[in-house]
């Protein structure tokens, strides 16, 4: 195993990441999704309001893109501090 | 070649190709009958896994839900897909890194506790086998609809295909099978979307069709629009409408993602994959491989539902629905493109009945009052079929007393948004008395006048989408059996050769319990799904999640927060499903107004999954804490290094 300074950071790093993903996430499901939806009816995506189609479609997108980006960016990480594979 | 010939060579072709695989993928060791030797590649393993996810509820049922739903089932879309990236960000690659085989041997060795095992070997039992239960019955409905054999026979044809492949290969023979799977699936589900899209849109990609505009009526307005406003016409709710209850939406989507995250046969398919960085990347493979569907089932789901509501009234498709007459039943009867009414009528899914005698079918929907009205008099009509001769005059009475009732609502109760009322129209009711929500995807094909070949493939991916994820469910179940409780409680000295063989055992155990369930499906089968998606997020997900990123969480914590999760969990679901999903025995009535603060108890996962996380934290912070050698295997599951070489147990 990697010494434990290293390894500290490493971890500090992953939830750093983590938790920007993660409020990406939240915002643009439960928040344009669901919550913002009334809110947010003057903005139109073709012929669907934004908060409509974020639930119904966009939301979906965003995940894959969150997913790939992190695997990437821990990809990275794990160069950086010495622990991959 | 006529339909059943056809339906017969398809799907007799896709399972010759399952069996062939089965053969090829035998497994000759645990670490490939539980993880497939850990040498799957993550591109493979991602189809594996959205074949493994989507069940025959994703393929058949949940297009249905969101035409007749509209906005507020989005929550199914949100819910089974953002679960993914709670895998892969918080649960994947550090199970991964953990290196065995199954979700309660992880929860047993961070929690140095064989009790906490056994509570997620139980926790996980009770949810995969409420859920194969309706993966079975799928494969026999559908065996039944396309293949003209009884449900029963179709069900034993299911179960030996899916023994043949899973006791020979275990996860191996399962992974390789699956990526056939899904490739069907996939194809069944979206060719029928691509025509019917660009048939109403003249966008070829649902996607971009569901946002598209409206092309029979010359573009001029969008494709959502003309939905809304055909719906609302007949008096439906609009599909693009808000939710009646936003709160719930918010707690029901996260209920559903924590949940799919927390699934155990939906976790295992990650220990298959040879490294961590490819465990993170596997779960963004499966959710391109489920996102394909799921972005396509908005689409075919509302196209489906303006499909059904134009045809029922032909002057919807480029003016208002009432400006001109509704389908007649001749029609129905003598038009070629109108067979797949009478073809669907057959099956009981679909129901028409020409109340009114005016030899016209009118779809319009009831006003609540009118509607229970209706429910009331069909209750005491089939009570009257089958009472007792002196009850009869009491239930006449009650009828004649309906019917009286039911002449001054129609005067006064609206059609829809035309301005008259029933009784003005010449209406008694909704004439379209039964639409199932199944008949959306299943009969699509035919609503769009495609080709022979494209139903039957439809048939051969409703039963891939229904046997991959049976085979998945009971690996988890056979793996839970002969690696957690035999070789982990039992006999924990059992040979390698041994333990295989009482895998291959207990699967075949699972598949007979599985095929009896699916036969003599307990009364509440449909309910008990809330069960499995509520007590995985509730007890399953937060002690993973806390085992992986607390080093505090002890033995004490994990176990008193996953029993608060579970008893919560199922408590709130029994008082209004019923004790034991026992029929009466509910303490409330299964509707809105009786729930705590408008939580229904399909969301209250989430409500669950917060009372694990607390009770956890509060009972592990007043207890001793974690053992040295419990921080430290925190502490290496936490990077990937070294994951190769910790797969020997």
């Amino acid at each position: 195993m990697a010494d434990k300074t290293s390894s500290n950071a490493y971890w500090a790093a992953n939830i750093r990441v983590i938790t920007i993903s993660l409020v990406i996430w939240f915002v643009c499901s439960f928040g344009l999704g669901i919550i913002l939806r009334p809110a947010l009816k003057g903005i139109m995506v073709g012929g669907a309001d934004l908060g409509f189609w974020m639930a119904q479609n966009g939301s979906i997108y965003v995940f894959l893109v969150l997913i790939f980006a992190y695997a990437a960016k821990m990809n990275k990480l794990d160069k950086e501090h010495g622990v991959d594979e | 070649m006529d339909q059943f010939t056809l339906n017969l060579i398809v799907v007799g072709l896709t399972f010759a190709l399952y069996i062939g695989i089965a053969v090829w993928a035998r497994a000759g060791s645990t670490a490939e009958f539980y993880a497939a030797g850990q040498g799957v590649h993550p591109i493979m393993n991602g189809m594996a896994t959205g074949a493994d996810w989507m069940s025959a509820a994703s393929f058949i049922s949940m297009a249905g839900i969101i035409a007749f739903g509209g906005y507020e089932t989005s929550a199914y879309l949100m819910g089974w897909t953002g679960g993914y990236v709670l895998l892969a960000l918080l649960l994947a690659p550090y199970l991964r890194k953990f290196g065995k085989f199954t979700v309660p041997e992880f929860i047993g060795d961070r929690f140095y506790s064989g009790g906490a095992r056994l509570l997620a070997v139980i926790c996980l039992i009770v949810i995969s086998v409420t859920y194969v239960i309706g993966q079975m019955r799928g494969v026999g409905v559908t065996f039944s609809r396309f293949l003209e054999v009884s449900t029963d026979t179709g069900l034993y044809i299911g179960a030996a295909i899916v023994f043949a492949y899973a006791v020979l290969g275990g996860m191996k023979g399962i992974t390789y099978t699956q990526v056939a799977q899904y490739v069907v699936l996939i194809i069944a589900y979206t060719i029928p979307a691509l025509f019917i899209s660009l048939q109403l849109t003249g966008s070829f990609l649902p996607q971009l069709g569901l946002i598209g505009s409206y092309a029979p009526s010359g573009g001029d307005m969008t494709f959502l629009a003309k939905l809304d406003s055909v719906v609302t016409e007949l008096g439906f709710k609009a599909y693009t409408g808000d939710s009646a209850n936003y709160f719930n939406m918010f707690l029901f989507t996260m209920s559903l993602m924590i949940g799919t995250a927390g699934l155990p046969h939906v976790i295992i398919r990650f220990f298959t994959v040879p490294k961590v960085a490819d465990a993170r990347s596997s779960a963004g493979w499966s959710l391109v491989f489920i996102a394909l569907l799921y972005t396509v089932a908005p689409a075919v789901g509302s196209m489906a539902r303006l499909n059904l509501s134009t045809t029922m009234w032909p002057a919807a498709v480029t003016g208002s629905a009432f400006s001109g007459p509704a389908i007649s039943r001749a029609d129905i009867e003598s038009k070629p493109e109108l067979s797949w009414i009478r073809t669907w009528e057959k099956t009981g899914l679909l129901a028409m009945s020409d109340l009114n005698g005016d030899g016209m079918i009118q779809y319009v929907n009831e006003p609540a009052d009118l509607a229970a009205n209706t429910k009331a008099m069909g209750e005491a009509k089939a009570a009257l079929a089958k009472a007792a001769e002196a009850d009869k005059a009491g239930i006449e009475a009650k009828i004649a007393e309906l019917t009286t009732a039911r002449e001054g609502l129609l005067a006064a109760a609206q059609v829809g948004t035309s301005g008259k009322t029933f009784a003005e129209m010449g209406l008694t009711g909704n004439e379209v008395t039964k639409v199932d929500n199944d008949i959306m995807v299943l009969a699509n094909p035919e609503i769009a006048a495609l080709p022979g070949w494209v139903v039957a493939i439809v048939a051969a991916g409703a039963l891939a989408a229904a046997l991959s994820t049976a085979a998945g469910l009971l690996l988890a179940i056979s793996s839970a059996i002969s690696h957690d409780l035999i070789k982990g409680s039992i006999n924990p000295n059992i040979s390698e050769k041994g333990e295989l063989l009482a895998a291959r055992v207990s699967m075949g155990g699972a598949i007979v319990v599985a095929t009896y369930l699916g036969l003599n499906p307990p009364g509440f089968a449909a309910q008990v799904v809330a069960l499995a998606f509520g007590l995985a997020a509730a007890t399953i997900f937060p002690v993973l999640m806390m085992g992986i990123f607390s080093k505090r969480i002890n033995k004490e914590g994990a176990i008193a927060g996953m029993l608060v999760g579970l008893i919560f969990t199922s408590v709130y679901i029994f008082i209004y499903k019923g004790w034991f999903f026992i029929p009466g025995t509910n303490n409330l009535p299964d509707t809105a107004a009786n729930y705590f603060f408008g939580i229904s108890p399909l969301s209250i996962g989430t409500i669950g999954a917060v009372m694990n996380f607390l009770t956890a934290f509060v009972v592990s912070g007043a207890t001793k804490a974690p053992p040295q050698h419990v921080v430290e295997l925190v502490e290496s599951i936490r990077v990937p290094k070294g994951a190769g070489s910790a797969q020997a147990h």
